[in-house]
């Protein structure tokens, strides 16, 4: 069936199969085709996509066990966070990081390595992995952690499935005593004063910001920042206090965007982005929010990847390291602004010091996300912002990638080496776990 | 919370529908009681709902196709259940009951033997008692004999003749009754199948039905409405048109 990533490009016939046991993990493996474990669908590219065999990892979506004690919490990789969030939040409970979407499994989490808005303090979901299962080419299924077959362990996260089939993992959850985020929303007039914020902003534990990637000149750069960290119980107003630990926010929010499919063009998002800022101005000071919109604002738009278009989109992910931040990202801003090209969805972050993931995308630096519709012009583009990132000594984000070329993914990740000899003693020569990114990459 | 906790007793635990209802019931405060016909299966399940719930959940192997139907789970039970659940159910491949008189015995016995023999010694037990539910998941194929499944069709069909007897005979003890028609529903058994997504509910959608079904006492529950038209018409059609159309 036709198959495709949250981008929705590119779209390939691939044969999916459910897991549904761990009894049938072995008998798969053995079959012989090559094979990519796939979560929930929501890398952008073509990361969980192989036309010979794409395993779904739903239906393994059983929580194992859960220590009270220490929040340590052992589960299925099928099970999805919005799961682990519905489970634990209301018991005060919280993972110790989540990416942008509640609809990941644990296993897309670990694979993909993802970072949250807390990076810059507590690292990559990785770095709070104790331990995980994997079902590697032999028919095995293998416990790896820091401790037992470390190197494999170092390759599976952010490995993009390519080392087997990840079956559970234990991590430590961090207990909260509300469900509620303090936020504070600071409008930043150009590139400088965003960076000044983010560095003034280190001790908060979460920090993003959302930039105005049309804007040019004296304004080029300029952002919303917001940065937020988890309400104590006697701090939150009264409205909140009946039940802190909500697990979803009360209600129906609106939808920020009522403008379906259409009209995605440079006088749309130049006017939306001149509003959005505007909006952000006047609402400078704390305010609480619940963690729901804090952390995933877009999931409240049911299947907003079609805002794109059929044709779907590419996401750019891209870090910098921390030195070459300000020239770098500043070059990549001129660009995209120049072409009149990007979306509104265009997100600054500053990084803390990468992890162990021999793959891992993040590094100590900024990190910029754009969305671009697909239309003619934008691989082109693409490629002359591989270039800025290239010669700014950064790398792309696997996990968004459709379109990279091979040897800017070689030159991007100095460990590849090093994953390369753990996936093939894991996965086999040729490997058996291959994706339609690894085939593209030649990974 | 002097109120007792109530106890439910869910029989084919690790199928898609069992796993859902069993899930709910312990989102609803129920202790849990589970069986199923593979030991591993069912630890698996039962640690799930643990660490989601913190209910208690003790588990028995339990298997429809025993000799005794598998009503000697009875036996093993710490207590009798206040609510008892019957998912057991095998679709087969009707092309292979058709060839193989064991494949269909399998089906038979699966869908209707073992499940009436299970329903039968727990409504006697109840009925010493003087309460409880016993809940039944039926299928709408048992209304109408059809070519596509009707080995199948025929055991769910004496199940649910089996439930209405039950219902009838009980009427006056305090003992309930619930007689569930699921209609398509997106499982394990249904993988690969193209289902009318109009039709179709999910597992949850059923034991949210199987719930509700219990608490306000409901006869015979189609999971969507639409189902409940959609039999009046097909057991309206004469048999003599009957016979020639394809559904």
């Amino acid at each position: 069936m036709k198959l495709s990533g949250w981008g929705r490009y590119p779209a390939l016939d691939c044969r999916l199969e459910s897991l549904r046991k761990w009894e049938d993990a072995s008998g798969m493996l053995r079959r012989g085709d090559t094979l990519i474990a796939r979560g929930n669908g929501r890398s952008y590219g073509d990361a969980a996509l192989n036309p010979d065999l794409t395993l779904s990892m739903l239906a393994m979506n059983r929580m194992q066990a859960f220590n009270a004690e220490t929040g340590l919490l052992t589960c299925e990789a099928g099970v999805l966070l919005v799961d682990i969030l519905e489970t634990f939040v209301p018991r005060g409970w919280f993972p110790p990081v989540v990416p942008g979407t509640r609809f990941v499994t644990v296993g897309g989490m670990i694979a993909a390595d993802v970072h949250g808005k807390n990076h810059h303090r507590d690292g990559t979901f990785g770095a709070h992995v104790e331990a995980l299962t994997l079902a590697t080419a032999d028919g095995e299924i293998r416990e790896c952690s820091r401790a037992q077959r470390a190197d494999l362990f170092r390759a599976t996260l952010g490995g993009m499935g390519l080392t087997g089939v990840i079956l559970s993992a234990s991590f430590r959850l961090w207990p909260i005593e509300t469900a509620f985020v303090m936020e504070e929303t600071l409008a930043t007039g150009d590139l400088d004063e965003t960076m000044s914020l983010f560095e003034a902003s280190r001790d908060w534990p979460y920090s993003v910001a959302w930039i105005d990637c049309l804007a040019r000149g004296a304004k080029l750069g300029r952002a919303l920042v917001m940065r937020g960290k988890f309400m104590d119980r006697d701090a939150l107003p009264a409205r909140f206090a009946p039940v802190p630990l909500r697990p979803a926010p009360a209600g129906k929010l609106a939808v920020p965007i009522d403008t379906p499919s259409v009209l995605l063009n440079r006088f749309s998002v130049g006017l939306f982005n001149e509003l959005y800022y505007r909006r952000g101005r006047t609402r400078a000071g704390p305010r609480p929010v619940h963690f729901d919109p804090f952390f995933f604002p877009l999931d409240r738009i049911e299947a907003w990847n079609r805002l794109y278009g059929r044709k779907g989109f590419v996401q750019y992910q891209c870090v910098l390291p921390r030195d070459e931040s300000a020239t770098g990202i500043a070059a990549l801003l001129e660009r995209i602004a120049a072409a009149r090209q990007g979306s509104f969805l265009a997100v600054l972050k500053l990084f803390g010091p990468a992890g162990d993931g021999l793959m891992s995308f993040p590094m100590e630096g900024y990190t910029l996300a754009l969305d671009f519709p697909l239309r003619k012009g934008t691989l082109a583009l693409l490629d002359t912002l591989d270039e800025v990132t290239h010669r700014h000594g950064g790398r792309v984000y696997l996990a968004k990638d459709a379109r990279c070329a091979p040897e800017r993914v070689r030159e991007g990740y100095p460990q590849y080496g090093a994953f390369e000899t753990a996936r093939a003693a894991a996965a086999g020569a040729p490997p058996r776990f291959a994706s339609e990114l690894s085939r593209r990459l030649a990974l | 919370m002097n109120e007792k906790i109530k106890t439910a007793l869910v029989i084919g635990a690790t199928s898609d529908i069992g796993r859902a209802i069993a899930r709910k019931l312990a989102d609803a405060g129920y202790a849990l009681q589970l069986a199923a016909r593979d030991p591993a299966r069912l630890e698996r399940e039962m640690r799930d709902i643990r660490v989601r719930t913190g209910v208690a959940v003790t588990g028995r192997r339990c298997d429809a196709l025993d000799e005794d139907g598998g009503v000697s789970l009875l036996d093993m039970l710490d207590s009798l259940p206040d609510v008892a659940v019957c998912v057991v159910g095998l679709l087969g491949n009707q092309a292979e009951s058709q060839r193989d008189s064991v494949a269909a015995e399998r089906v038979m016995r699966t869908n209707y033997v073992g499940p009436a023999l299970l329903m039968g010694a727990l409504a006697e037990r109840f009925e010493r008692r003087g309460s409880g539910i016993l809940v039944g998941v039926s299928s709408v194929a048992g209304e109408r004999g059809r070519a596509e499944n009707y080995i199948y069709g025929s055991a769910k069909a004496g199940f649910t003749a089996f439930l209405s007897g039950l219902r009838n005979r009980l009427a006056a003890s305090g003992v309930h009754v619930v007689t569930v028609k699921p209609g398509f529903v997106r499982t394990r058994m249904t993988d690969g199948m193209a289902l009318p997504p109009r039709l179709t509910a999910t597992p949850e959608a059923v034991a949210v039905a199987v719930l509700t079904a219990v608490h306000r006492r409901r006869d015979v529950v189609y999971v969507r409405r639409v189902w409940r038209l959609i039999m009046l018409f097909i057991r309206a059609v004469p048999e003599r048109v009957f016979k020639r159309l394809k559904l």
